[in-house]
């Protein structure tokens, strides 16, 4: 599958900023001051909407995009896009409440953090509800996109309380370095099983031929790419997988690691431990996309 | 509502067959040619008079070469939307914009409301969808919708484009809801199949498989022995018993 920039970080960035989100609502990052509370918030927020503003670059219509918000019974783009609203709004009134200095009740901070979730799923749903692509349409999709926001939004949450120097704790550092390490364990485990999952059909059944024998492609029905030779053909991201999976790897979970054993606690090291997560993920969701095989393509001779 | 409707009685959809489409592109040409002129937006190209012209079609026809040996053959392979019963385009749709009718089963999109997502297009298992490249909507078969319901065109006119048009009537157009129609005794007869069942998308549209072949065992027809009269007349006669007396 071609791979669209604009979705490599819209999943990217509003997995990220939800996933600090969670941590925040659990009370991770003491909010005193005023201050620290609307420079977090903005930050939080302008993580999940930029996100979500940048996946409508896609689109040949932007300006319809509002009309995506209809659908949520059946689609589950629709469904991620009504809860990311939700929760965007959720997350608003919560920041306006601390800055406030009023006591969110427990039960609120529970919904909220349940739908942050909800939404990274939807997220991961869009493209693991697809049949048409085999290794997506895998049960450790959508646990790969939850443990990556939930990996990255504690290393963001440990930078932003370096940052604001509030104290960060051995056991919340290593709690950081336990679900990294676990995060990155899921997608290896999602690389070898996903990766192998190949579609029930073949050349064979797709013509429904196979009574014939073999079948081969003998001529294509037009002589320039088509639509979906350009949508769902993309094969560079094949040939250089593995060089790309251990630049991933490295740079988003090493890197970070690393830094979390080694300087916990300084600002500067946690700061470039987020951005080369970002980047990490950035090529994980790259390859993500463009590793992917969609079935139509058994239609142009390959194997799916 | 991008809900799919109950199963329609009427579904409205192709048989194509397989043993008699010769590829000659006639469908695909009549296809476009109906589609950028007639209902909704144009079906555009880009850089079609450029050095690599592309742009959305509706229908296309494939050539595969299946079998080995002396029983391996060419088959054209004519490919649009199968208006499926399980249509997944229709679900995934965010907008509401792509639907199945719940009178005839028959699969559209409402240009108006289309936001050029793609996600139609990768759920599509079959490669029925494409989009618009000038329009920057989702473009796909519409059964010829305008044709079919068309009381100002001609009684032969009303069916699809590509079904009017194809000179070995390789494609038929009709009621597959209805056990006796034209169409679902052609399938019953010729064990019309689904492409890619495993796809669960309960295909309307049929394909007919290519006929077996006449038996391998036959002798081959020989066109020379055809040419030669195995007992001369005439001078090849006077020829050839003077040349046998020669001995």
């Amino acid at each position: 599958m071609r791979p669209a920039w604009s979705i490599i970080f819209f999943t990217t960035m509003s997995g990220l900023g939800l996933g600090l989100a969670g941590w925040i609502i659990l009370g991770l990052l003491p909010l005193m001051t005023p201050a620290s509370v609307m420079g977090v918030g903005i930050a939080t927020l302008t993580l999940i909407g930029a996100g979500l503003i940048s996946s409508t670059f896609h689109l040949g219509h932007p300006e319809r995009a509002w009309r995506a918000l209809s659908q949520w019974r059946s689609s589950w783009l629709s469904r991620e896009g009504v809860l990311a609203v939700i929760v965007m709004v959720g997350l608003a009134a919560w920041f306006l409440a601390a800055y406030g200095g009023l006591r969110v009740p427990f039960w609120a901070n529970l919904v909220l953090l349940v739908l942050l979730y909800v939404t990274v799923y939807a997220t991961s749903m869009i493209y693991a509800s697809l049949k048409t692509v085999a290794r997506w349409h895998h049960p450790l999709t959508p646990v790969c996109y939850l443990m990556f926001a939930a990996a990255g939004g504690l290393l963001a949450t440990l930078a932003l309380l370096a940052i604001l120097r509030l104290p960060i704790t051995a056991a919340l550092a290593q709690a950081a370095i336990v679900l990294m390490l676990s995060a990155w364990g899921v997608k290896l485990a999602w690389w070898r099983l996903a990766g192998m999952a190949q579609h029930a059909g073949s050349i064979e059944s797709a013509t429904g031929l196979g009574q014939l024998g073999a079948v081969r492609p003998l001529m294509p029905p037009h002589t320039e790419e088509n639509y979906l030779q350009h949508e769902m053909g993309f094969v560079v991201a094949r040939k250089h997988a593995d060089k790309l999976r251990m630049i991933a790897l490295a740079l988003g979970g090493g890197l970070p690691v690393l830094v979390l054993l080694l300087a916990p606690a300084s600002a500067g090291a946690l700061a470039v431990a987020v951005l080369a997560h970002v980047a990490g993920m950035f090529v994980e969701r790259w390859l993500f996309f463009a590793e992917a095989k969609h079935v139509v393509t058994l239609y142009y001779g390959e194997a799916a | 509502m991008t809900m799919l409707p109950e199963p329609s009685a009427i579904k409205l959809g192709l048989v194509i067959d397989l043993d008699i489409c010769v590829g000659c592109q006639a469908c695909v040409v009549n296809c476009k040619e109906w589609n950028t002129s007639g209902y909704g937006a144009p079906l555009a190209d880009s850089d079609a008079y450029g050095e690599s012209p592309t742009g959305a079609w509706l229908n296309r026809v494939h050539a595969y070469e299946a079998g080995d040996g002396a029983n391996s053959r060419t088959v054209h392979f004519p490919k649009s939307c199968l208006h499926c019963e399980e249509a997944p385009c229709v679900t995934v749709c965010p907008t509401g914009a792509s639907f199945k009718r719940a009178e005839d089963g028959i699969v559209l999109v409402n240009e108006d409301w289309c936001i050029g997502c793609g996600l139609c297009a990768w759920s599509c298992p079959y490669g029925a969808r494409e989009l618009d490249p000038a329009e920057g909507v989702m473009k796909k078969c519409t059964l010829c919708v305008d044709r079919i319901y068309n009381d100002n065109l001609p009684q032969e006119d009303q069916v699809p484009a590509c079904v009017r048009t194809c000179p070995t009537n390789a494609r038929h157009f009709g009621d597959l809801g209805d056990p006796n129609s034209e169409v679902s005794q052609m399938v019953a007869a010729r064990s019309g199949m689904d492409l890619m069942p495993e796809q669960g998308t309960k295909p309307v549209n049929k394909y007919l498989p290519p006929r077996p072949r006449r038996a391998a065992d036959e002798a081959p027809v020989s066109l020379v022995a055809m040419a030669e009269a195995d007992t001369p007349t005439g001078f090849w006669k006077w020829v050839d018993s003077a040349l046998d007396r020669l001995g």
